[in-house]
C-alpha cells in the first residue's frame, strides 16, 4: 500500500483527506506542523508528501528546503497543496523542488485526488 | 521597546539614516511613484509647482513695491505673510493626503487578510461537501442531497467573493503582476465557451463566437485575461431574461486585437452608466432580477485590461441589451 504524509494545520483537512486516500488505497500518514513532518518524512520514506505552506512553527518552504536538502528525502515527490498565492510564491516552491504547485481555492476535491493519483504514477 | 545607541558610531549611523529618509522623503518622483500617481496629479509634485510660483510672484511683487511704491517693505511684509499662510495650508493639505492614501492602504490590507483567512475554512467546507456528496461515505437521501447542494452553491458564491475581494485588494496595493506569454485569445475564448455551455443551456441562451481568421497570437497574462472574458460571458449570461444570444467577436486592429461581447439581456439604465466600472456597483434593473454578484467583476476587468495595456468600454440600452469591448495589444 502506497503512503501519503500530508503535512497540514487544520484537523478538517486532514480528515477528509484521510477518508477519500483510504478509499483510493492510500495510507495517509498525518503531520500538524512542520517539524513533525520533516521527522515523520525521513523516519516513514512515503511514496508521495503532500504539503501545505502556511504552517506553525516551521513553515511549509523551510520543510520542502530541507526535505530536498537530506538525500533520505530527496526524492519524494512534493505536492504544494496551499491557499497561499503571494506574488513569487509559486516560482519559489517550484525552484525549491515541489512537483505541482495546487492553490487549495481553484481545485475541487476529485481534482486534487487525481493529481495525487498522477504524481504516484497511477 | 528601546533601542539604545552609546557608541558615537552607532548616533552616526542613526543621524546619516536619518539624514537619508529626509532625503527619500524629499524626492519628489519616489514619493509619487509610491502612490501611484502622475506627476501632475500627485502633491508633492502639485505642492513644488505652487512654492516655485509663490517665490516668484514674491520676488516680481517685491521688484514692482521697490519701482512703484512709497513703502515697499510694507507690500513685501504682507506678501510674506501671504506667503508663509499658503505654504502652511499646503503642507496641511498634503498631510492630509498622505494619512488618508495610508487608510486606504491599510483597508485594502486588511481586506486581503480577511480574505486569506476567510479562504482555508471555505476549501474545508467545500472539500466536506463535496465528499459527502460523492456518496463516498454512504448513500445519501434524495432530500439530502438538496440541503446539499444548496451548502455547495453557497459556499462556491463565498469562495468566488473571497477570491474576488483578494484580486482587488492586490490591483490595489500593486500587487497583481502580469505575467506574460504569447498565447491564443481565440482558444482561451473557445475553451471558456465550452466552460460555461451548461450554465448557458441552464438560462436559455446561445453563444456563438466569430472570430476573424489567421488572428495572431497575443503576447500578455493568459490568466488575468482569462478573468476579464470570464465576468463578461458571465454577465452576458446572467443579465438576459427568459431566452437570449450572446454574440462574441474577436478581430485585428492595428496593433490590437478587439474582443466584443454582445448580450440581448436587460441593459443598463442610462443614469447607470457612469458608475458600471466603479467597485461594488450593482445597476438598480439588475438587483430586480439577480441578487447574486458582488459588484466587482466589472471594476477587476478594467484594472486588467488597463494594466495590460488595452482599453475597455460598453454601450447599453434598458431593455435591449449590452455590447461590452476590449482591446489588447498584440506584442
Amino acid at each position: 500500500m502506497k503512503k501519503v504524509l500530508f503535512i497540514e494545520d487544520e484537523s478538517a483537512l486532514q480528515k477528509t483527506f484521510g477518508d477519500i486516500l483510504k478509499q483510493e488505497g492510500y495510507e495517509m500518514i498525518s503531520a500538524l506542523d512542520g517539524e513533525t513532518g520533516t521527522r515523520l518524512a525521513k523516519a516513514q520514506k512515503p511514496d508521495l508528501i503532500l504539503l501545505d505552506l502556511i504552517l506553525p512553527r516551521v513553515n511549509g518552504f523551510e520543510v520542502l528546503k530541507k526535505l530536498k536538502g537530506d538525500k533520505e528525502t530527496k526524492d519524494i515527490p512534493v505536492i504544494v497543496l496551499t491557499n497561499l498565492e503571494g506574488i513569487g510564491d509559486v516560482e519559489k516552491a517550484i525552484e525549491l523542488g515541489a512537483t505541482t504547485y495546487l492553490v487549495k481555492a481553484q481545485y475541487s476535491l476529485e481534482e486534487v485526488v487525481q493529481k495525487i493519483k498522477q504524481a504516484l504514477g497511477e | 521597546m528601546r533601542i539604545l545607541f552609546s557608541s558615537p558610531v552607532q548616533c552616526g549611523i542613526l543621524n546619516l539614516m536619518n539624514f537619508k529618509s529626509i532625503l527619500s522623503q524629499l524626492n519628489i518622483f519616489t514619493q509619487c511613484k509610491r502612490y501611484g500617481l502622475p506627476l501632475w496629479q500627485c502633491p508633492h509634485f502639485l505642492f513644488l509647482v505652487m512654492g516655485l510660483i509663490i517665490a516668484i510672484t514674491a520676488l516680481i511683487s517685491y521688484a514692482i513695491a521697490t519701482r512703484y511704491v512709497a513703502d515697499p517693505q510694507l507690500v513685501a511684509l504682507m506678501v510674506m505673510i501671504i506667503t508663509a499662510i499658503l505654504f502652511i495650508i499646503a503642507v496641511i493639505i498634503t498631510r492630509s493626503f498622505e494619512r488618508l492614501t495610508e487608510a486606504n492602504r491599510m483597508k485594502s490590507e486588511f481586506v486581503s487578510v480577511v480574505s486569506h483567512q476567510l479562504r482555508s475554512p471555505l476549501s474545508n467546507l467545500r472539500w466536506a461537501i463535496e465528499l459527502l456528496m460523492s456518496g463516498r461515505l454512504g448513500k445519501i437521501e434524495e432530500k439530502q442531497t438538496e440541503y446539499f447542494k444548496i451548502l455547495k452553491e453557497n459556499s462556491a458564491r463565498m469562495g468566488e467573493l473571497v477570491s474576488d475581494l483578494l484580486i482587488v485588494s492586490r490591483i490595489e496595493t500593486a500587487k497583481l503582476p502580469l505575467k506574460k506569454q504569447e498565447f491564443s485569445l481565440e482558444d482561451l475564448i473557445n475553451n471558456l465557451i465550452k466552460e460555461f455551455e451548461p450554465f448557458a443551456k441552464a438560462s436559455n441562451v446561445e453563444i456563438k463566437f466569430e472570430p476573424e481568421k489567421n488572428l495572431p497570437k497575443v503576447f500578455s497574462d493568459p490568466s488575468q485575461l482569462r478573468l476579464v472574458i470570464e465576468n463578461l460571458l458571465d454577465n452576458a449570461i446572467r443579465y438576459v431574461r427568459e431566452k437570449g444570444q450572446v454574440e462574441i467577436k474577436l478581430k485585428k486592429r492595428d496593433k490590437d486585437l478587439y474582443f466584443e461581447i454582445k448580450d440581448t439581456g436587460v441593459g443598463i439604465p442610462r443614469e447607470d452608466q457612469k458608475y458600471i466600472f466603479q467597485k461594488f456597483f450593482r445597476s438598480e434593473n439588475i438587483l430586480r432580477y439577480q441578487t447574486q454578484g458582488s459588484g466587482l467583476g466589472l471594476y477587476i476587468s478594467k484594472a486588467i485590461v488597463e494594466r495590460s495595456g488595452g482599453k475597455i468600454g460598453f454601450k447599453s440600452e434598458e431593455g435591449k441589451g449590452s455590447t461590452f469591448w476590449f482591446t489588447i495589444p498584440i506584442k
